[in-house]
């Protein structure tokens, strides 16, 4: 296996050259006085302070956060739930239509889902009165609906790698099984809870095309006044928005990954 | 459950598989089966100056008769018109591309990390995560300034003396190509690598002691053992790429439209419910086949897992 390694590692450092460098041109392009994205015309940080005084963006990302917060946390509950009965209820009523419905927004183009549920909410006002609008519910819903899926497959293959010896024992001890499950299941799954929350977290942060389809008139997310500005063409503004959440992602993945590591040496 | 659940737990156990099962059931079923019912009522209805803009399948007229009214303008319409077609077929082709591209760049990167020291390989691997945890608007948004004319690429290769006059790479279904390979491209490598490190090691030394040479042993052995992994990777790059709307929209042209884009605009511009739902369901009857492959797929690696 060892021998001829470099056609391997060349097309392996063009891959992650391919994946980083355009990450990397906007970050410095971010701290370009131009407002051109090719000429270089001296290091200046004014493109941030504009960005903080963009008054319709921050308010954007404020309602964006609010949504992704609270999808998660559902889509973490539900999704929950849906692994829990795939792993520990084994063969039930209707286990291949319960696992076609969690893969499929899996895969399932945004532009579909997006229109499917518009039309659902529309039919649903006019039939039942509810939802009354279109906003932060809406979105919320329709978030949680594929974020829920991706949960489903984290927390999943975290509970059947799981030992199970520990509820075994609980249970030989008279635990009642919700108990057991609050007491034992949880905390050991606690951590795939974790990725799961944050994958759902950014999966709603970063959702333009869903988000459009049904949100109303007041509620502008995020991803849709990105969208709006980038159309217009190249905007520096952009670049420092990018650069921001680069630097808060990796900050967060190096904090995960050292705690994941202390966690493995204890 | 390992043991007979005794008597006392027994309910308990009941009440689990109701919330557990009931629940996400009853969520998924409300808000992502009905609404393709929705869609189904709404392709074949007419648009209207109303609000919501399409006329209602069904009207009571009085003394209990009801009319339903079924049109299949939206069809015929798409059927007709070559724009559709040509859409249709267009993405079709990039979706189908895109796959091979970002299996051929996968592949051997999800082989190297497979084959890496053991510590290198969760920080390789998290390396192809972390673009992903950023905004997908925001890097599709970056190969504008790349691949534009005056972008940084053309600039580059006039500079080293390449070529002399700009190419227009942006606004063609080239630009399509880098942008999904390049956003999908974990979808890809993830799975195969899984699939490639759970490879027995040992069959490829068995045939290496027979004489077997390396190329004649990966194509013989690795590649038929890492079927499962490169038929899930291609589905969930073609899957959704097919209905893509951000990368056609932001890196093709009027030359490369998309179904997904297509559906877009007459929903948001031309603001033909009735036709948007039509497309809809012509994108859906075409993701079928693949979807079924793929869930097949998953379903018989389950089986044989240990």
């Amino acid at each position: 296996m060892r021998r001829r390694r470099w056609p391997l590692l060349t097309v392996l450092a063009f891959g992650y050259a391919f994946l980083y460098v355009p990450i990397l041109l906007l970050i410095l392009y971010s701290f370009n006085e131009s407002r051109l994205v090719t000429v270089w015309t001296g290091f200046s940080t004014k493109w941030y302070v504009e960005l903080f005084r963009n008054k319709q963006l921050l308010d954007a990302a404020w309602l964006s956060v609010r949504i992704a917060a609270v999808n998660a946390t559902l889509a973490v509950v539900l999704g929950t739930l849906a692994a829990n009965a795939l792993v520990r209820h084994g063969t039930f009523r209707g286990r291949t239509g319960f696992e076609l419905l969690l893969t499929a927004p899996l895969v399932m183009p945004d532009v579909i889902i997006g229109l499917s549920l518009l039309l659902l909410f529309v039919a649903m006002q006019q039939t039942i009165g509810w939802p009354d609008g279109r906003g932060f519910t809406t979105i919320t819903i329709a978030h949680v609906t594929f974020s829920m899926a991706y949960v489903a497959v984290v927390v999943r293959a975290r509970l059947s790698q799981m030992d199970r010896s520990l509820e075994e024992a609980a249970m030989d001890l008279g635990a009642r099984p919700l108990r057991v499950y609050l007491a034992i299941t949880l905390p050991l799954i606690a951590p795939a809870l974790l990725s799961g929350w944050l994958l759902a977290f950014t999966l709603s942060l970063d959702d333009l095309v869903i988000a459009s389809f049904v949100a109303g008139p007041g509620s502008t997310t995020l991803p849709m006044v990105i969208y709006s500005s980038v159309r217009m063409g190249v905007s520096p503004q952009i670049n420092a928005l990018a650069t921001i959440i680069v630097a808060v992602v990796t900050l967060a993945v190096v904090i995960a990954g050292i705690s994941m590591r202390r966690g493995r040496g204890a | 459950m390992p043991a007979p659940p005794p008597n006392q737990s027994r309910q308990a156990h009941r009440t689990s598989r109701l919330v557990n099962i009931g629940i996400p059931y009853l969520w998924l079923g409300l808000f992502f089966l009905l609404p393709f019912v929705i869609v189904l009522q709404i392709s074949v209805a007419e648009p209207a100056l109303a609000q919501p803009p399409y006329t209602a399948l069904w009207q009571w007229i009085d003394e209990g008769l009801l009319r339903i009214e079924i049109n299949l303008r939206n069809f015929m319409l798409v059927g007709q018109d070559d724009l559709y077609l040509s859409a249709l077929l267009n993405s079709l082709q990039v979706a189908f591309i895109c796959t091979l591209l970002c299996l051929l760049l996968g592949y051997p990167m999800a082989y190297a990390i497979a084959t890496a020291p053991e510590r290198w390989r969760i920080i390789l691997l998290m390396l192809i995560v972390l673009p992903f945890w950023t905004s997908f608007l925001i890097r599709v948004y970056a190969w504008i300034g790349i691949l534009k004319s005056n972008g940084l690429l053309n600039d580059l290769l006039i500079w080293s003396g390449l070529i002399d006059t700009p190419l227009a790479i942006l606004h063609t279904n080239t630009a399509i190509y880098i942008g999904v390979v390049y956003s999908y491209l974990p979808f890809m490598i993830l799975p195969l690598y899984a699939n490639l490190t759970r490879l027995d090691l040992s069959l490829l030394e068995a045939a290496a002691d027979l004489g077997c040479r390396p190329m004649r042993a990966f194509l013989r052995v690795t590649l038929p053992l890492s079927m499962a992994g490169i038929v899930a990777g291609s589905m969930l790059v073609f899957i959704p790429v097919v209905g893509e709307f951000v990368i056609p929209d932001l890196l093709g042209g009027p030359g490369s439209l998309m179904i997904g884009k297509l559906l877009w605009t007459e929903f948001f511009s031309n603001k033909d419910w009735p036709l948007a739902s039509a497309l809809a369901i012509l994108l859906l009857a075409l993701l079928v086949v693949p979807f079924v492959m793929m869930q097949r797929l998953q379903q018989r690696m389950e089986g044989s897992r240990p």
